[in-house]
């Protein structure tokens, strides 16, 4: 045993090293630039930016791990988070004041003035001294929060989480929904032309405070009473909802205008090739990194049967077209799956990257540019019509990804709880076992490659149409991994996690311009972070959940054990 | 290997054959094309073979830190190129100032001795940052949870030095010492390749002496072998892994240098494909096993350089050189449908059994 005070010293150096650690990821973060760019995008006008929220999350992050660890009286869990804010500050006051002493710009291209006038509030190194106060603050501040009963942190959450979305999406929603007399005047008290006004920041906060408040009251007895409802009056709620959602969706367009029309689009789009690198990650558990290859097949057959420029061969019609560019992406992808069949794994991910490469690579070669036009592509292709309807802009395209996502979403939905999904579910547990319980794994690894392949032909037929061309540059690896990213931050094998997924990792960036830069600086960090923190996802299949969680260690030797042997027998 | 009854598995085993067989055609019909045509003398060649054996022994280098790590914990270290390019991408900042001070042509073999020093010292830190943040928590997890650890990993690292150093191209300065040829044997051989080869030949050969000589490389091969006995016989398993992680990093820096010198150009997505190329090396040479990767990575190194001209040339297909990473490419396709143990996999085998 050690005596209390080593326990306690040591418990404060933790502390430290939390708040240093967070303060390297604040440093970190200034200098590749991010603050900088975020900081364009004002919260509340004149006040506080983005780049400055960014900045104080991690201040009050270290404060509130620390305070969080800490045991002992309120004091000690105050100075806690204090002290690991403190420490964030110095870590940033020590960059401030090393730039100005050397000029770091011309390695680090983003430690800019500008930046270093922003982290020293504009006063030179002097100000740099107010950072660790502005830090201890901070920590001091999330300390409270910890502190707080729970019913007094919420509503203080709620208000503060509402500010900060409502700054950071005020373009669109000024643009679309703030118009006419009554949004308007909303807008108007609550916005300036850069941000959120103050006032609007209040009221903001006072309404979600307030609205979080009520519901902690009255949220249980309301659940309460619908629990009481009738199956039937339930099912007719689901509906409802349902409908609701869709009318919705469909207002879209009329709403949001051509720019939330356009991201909406990209968001369908990767929905769908999510939807189908679904069936072959998240249902068959095949890790396949060169998924782009089929998207790169569908949009190719689609640009050469329809356009009409100088690659085109067919001019057929986009109808006539589309089921022909998912066929050949599913031949190719049986075609591509047989070899690969043996592959086990990690090995497996690798062939397939290997794969989806060497499509692009001669997609791209001089050798195949007298048919598919090489770097410069294959243009010319025509936008598809119905009767008089032209699908010409983002705001038409919009119905046609929707219906094709709708589509591949029932599909996709039924696949799962059919026979050959439970097949599926079966190899991605244990290869060897689904074999002994007579699952043919070729037939059933075979149909996961080509079905999913499908998905991946359709979303890239109508990414043909929407660009209108096809450059091979568009089928980087890059997107296999978007893809992936999104099918795992979602939920692996969850259905509702794709569509989660698309609209956090594709929506979110396209509507923060910012954002886009720094995107995949994200997607990287958040499969890190998912791995360890929630490898089920954010919407989890409950099945995966199960498979994926590894909380006590009698559980875990149980549940890695089968995954250890069959992966450590050669493929 | 499983062999199933079902009679679908013939008509998969012949599309197979069938693959195999067309690739050995075109290698052979393109090889006759090629020395029919006779475009190359013998000149070409040698310099094919020697700029091969250089980049060879780079990919050789970056090969070991996957093998190694693969060896110990039986997973893809995806970020490996990643630690590459972060070594590479640092020291160019170095090289750069030295040049520009002029110490770079005055002292070139001290300035480049820093130069890799500099590049060795960052890709180790990335490396052990790397393993502490994103791969020691998992290492109980199952397995495609690293793997995506890995390349989540990967891009992070990626994206996080173009945010720190741009988007750009750098070009890596030149050594005025190491322009023009030397002629050895009477053959003129381009001095930057020569110093490749010697340096990537000596780093080789003290690794192997580090691993098989030195009581830490010994604890190395025991945690190889068994990580929990290991930790039973009293060693420290996660301060050998870390140190495995370092020492392939280590290796990865002085081939970021290498490769500065030979293509003179740095970029944050360098790392990805020779990346690759050198996972695909060490999986040629079979994974886990040293000697392996050095000789997959050689191998390599030669079919891509020569490969092009002998294979493609001779089908009439032009800008040959533009598919160079699709050979690259198949060949990792192919080892891992016939041969995933590689060339030296057999050996690992009977030893571990």
């Amino acid at each position: 045993m050690l005596p209390s005070t080593a326990i306690h010293e040591r418990s404060w150096r933790r502390t430290a090293s939390t708040g240093l650690i967070w303060g390297g990821v604040a440093a970190f973060v200034s200098v590749a630039g991010m603050v900088m760019t975020f900081a364009e995008r004002e919260i509340v006008a004149g006040i506080v930016s983005m780049g400055h929220a960014l900045l104080f999350l991690t201040s009050l992050a270290a404060g509130y791990q620390a305070a969080r660890r800490s045991a002992g009286g309120a004091l000690i869990t105050l100075g806690h988070g204090a002290l690991a804010g403190m420490a964030s500050g110095a870590v940033l006051a020590a960059l401030a004041v090393l730039a100005h002493l050397v000029n770091l710009r011309p390695v680090l291209i983003n430690a800019s003035p500008e930046l270093f006038a922003l982290l020293t509030f504009g006063r030179g190194a002097a100000g740099a001294g107010l950072l660790p106060a502005v830090g201890a603050a901070l920590g001091a501040a999330s300390a409270v929060a910890v502190l707080l009963p729970p019913a007094g942190r919420r509503p203080l959450f709620a208000g503060l989480a509402w500010i900060l979305f409502l700054g950071m999406f005020q373009e669109l929603l000024q643009l679309s929904l703030l118009t006419g007399s009554v949004g308007g005047a909303i807008g108007e008290w609550l916005y300036s032309a850069s941000g959120l006004l103050p006032r609007g920041a209040l009221t903001v906060f006072a309404v979600a405070a307030g609205a979080n408040l009520v519901w902690a009251r009255r949220g249980a007895a309301v659940r309460g009473r619908l629990q009481q409802w009738s199956p039937g009056r339930r099912r007719g709620l689901r509906l409802a909802a349902f409908a609701l959602i869709t009318a919705g969706l469909l207002l879209v367009p009329a709403a949001g205008g051509p720019f939330l029309s356009q991201v909406m689009v990209l968001v369908g789009l990767f929905a769908v090739l999510g939807l189908g690198l679904n069936i072959v990650v998240g249902f068959a558990g095949l890790l396949d990194l060169g998924y782009v290859a089929f998207f790169a097949i569908g949009a190719y057959t689609m640009g050469l049967l329809t356009s009409t420029g100088e690659h085109g061969l067919a001019q057929m019609s986009f109808w006539a077209a589309v089921p022909i560019a998912m066929v050949v992406s599913m031949i190719a992808g049986v075609l591509l799956g047989i070899p690969v069949l043996k592959i086990r794994g990690d090995y497996l991910a690798i062939a397939t990257l290997g794969f989806g490469e060497i499509i692009r690579l001669l997609v791209l070669s001089d050798f195949l540019r007298p048919w598919l036009g090489g770097s410069q592509g294959v243009l010319a292709i025509p936008k598809p019509a119905i009767g008089g309807f032209e699908f010409a802009g983002p705001e038409q395209l919009f119905y046609l990804v929707l219906a094709s996502a709708a589509l591949v979403m029932l599909v996709a939905t039924r696949l799962r709880d059919s026979r050959l999904g439970r097949a599926w579910m079966a190899v991605r547990e244990d290869e060897d076992v689904a074999e002994a319980t007579g699952i043919n794994l070729v037939n059933v690894k075979l149909l996961a490659f080509g079905l999913g392949a499908f998905f991946g032909g359709l979303s890239g037929a109508v990414f043909a149409v929407m660009l209108g061309s096809v450059f091979p540059h568009s089928f980087q690896l890059l997107i296999s991994i978007n893809v992936l990213a999104l099918i795992i931050v979602g939920g692996m094998g969850s259905l509702p996690g794709v569509v989660v997924g698309s609209l956090a990792l594709v929506g979110l960036p396209e509507l923060l311009r910012e954002f886009a830069e720094f995107r995949f600086l994200v997607y990287g960090a958040a499969l890190v972070v998912m791995m360890q923190w929630r490898p089920e996802g954010l919407w989890p299949e409950p099945v995966r959940k199960r498979e994926l969680r590894w909380s006590t260690p009698e559980e875990e030797v149980e549940a890695t054990a089968p995954a250890m042997e069959a992966g450590e027998r050669p493929a | 290997m499983r062999r199933s009854l079902h009679p679908r598995l013939s008509v998969v085993e012949l599309y197979l054959w069938a693959f195999r067989a067309t690739v050995i055609l075109v290698v052979i019909w393109g090889t006759i094309g090629t020395f029919r045509a006779g475009h190359y003398g013998r000149e070409h060649w040698v310099e094919f073979v020697v700029f091969g054996l250089a980049q060879g022994s780079i990919y050789a280098l970056i090969a070991l830190g996957y093998t190694m790590v693969y060896g110990i914990l039986k997973m893809i270290n995806f970020a490996h190129g990643e630690v590459f390019m972060s070594g590479s991408y640092t020291a160019y900042y170095v090289a750069a100032a030295l040049a520009r001070s002029g110490h770079l042509d005055r002292h070139p073999f001290i300035s480049l001795m820093a130069v890799t020093a500099v590049a060795m010292a960052t890709s180790t830190t990335i490396a052990v940052l790397l393993e502490r943040i994103a791969y020691r928590p998992l290492r109980r997890a199952p397995r495609l949870v690293p793997l995506i650890s890995a390349i989540g990993a990967s891009f992070f690292l990626q994206y996080a030095f173009r945010g720190l150093y741009g988007s750009g191209f750098q070009a890596y300065p030149e050594v005025a010492v190491l322009r023009g040829t030397w002629t050895i044997l009477g053959v003129g051989i381009l001095r930057t390749q020569a110093v490749v080869l010697v340096a990537a030949t000596a780093m080789m050969g003290l690794l192997y002496w580090f691993v098989m000589k030195t009581s830490t490389g010994m604890a190395m091969r025991a945690v190889a072998e068994d990580k929990d006995a290991a930790g039973l016989m009293g060693m420290n398993v996660d301060r050998v892994i870390v140190t495995t992680f370092a020492i392939g990093a280590a290796m990865a820096g002085v081939a970021g240098v290498l490769y500065g010198l030979v293509f003179k150009q740095v970029h944050f997505f360098m790392g990805f494909v020779p990346g690759i190329k050198a996972f695909t090396a060490a999986v040629l040479g079979g994974i886990g096993n040293i000697p392996g990767a050095m000789l997959g990575g050689i191998v390599l190194g030669l079919l891509e350089s020569v490969g092009p001209a002998l294979f493609l040339d001779g089908l009439g297909i032009v800008a040959p050189y533009q598919l160079k990473d699709v050979i690259a490419f198949t060949m990792l396709v192919l080892i891992l449908i016939f041969r995933p143990s590689g060339i030296l996999g057999e050996r690992l085998v009977t030893k571990k059994a």
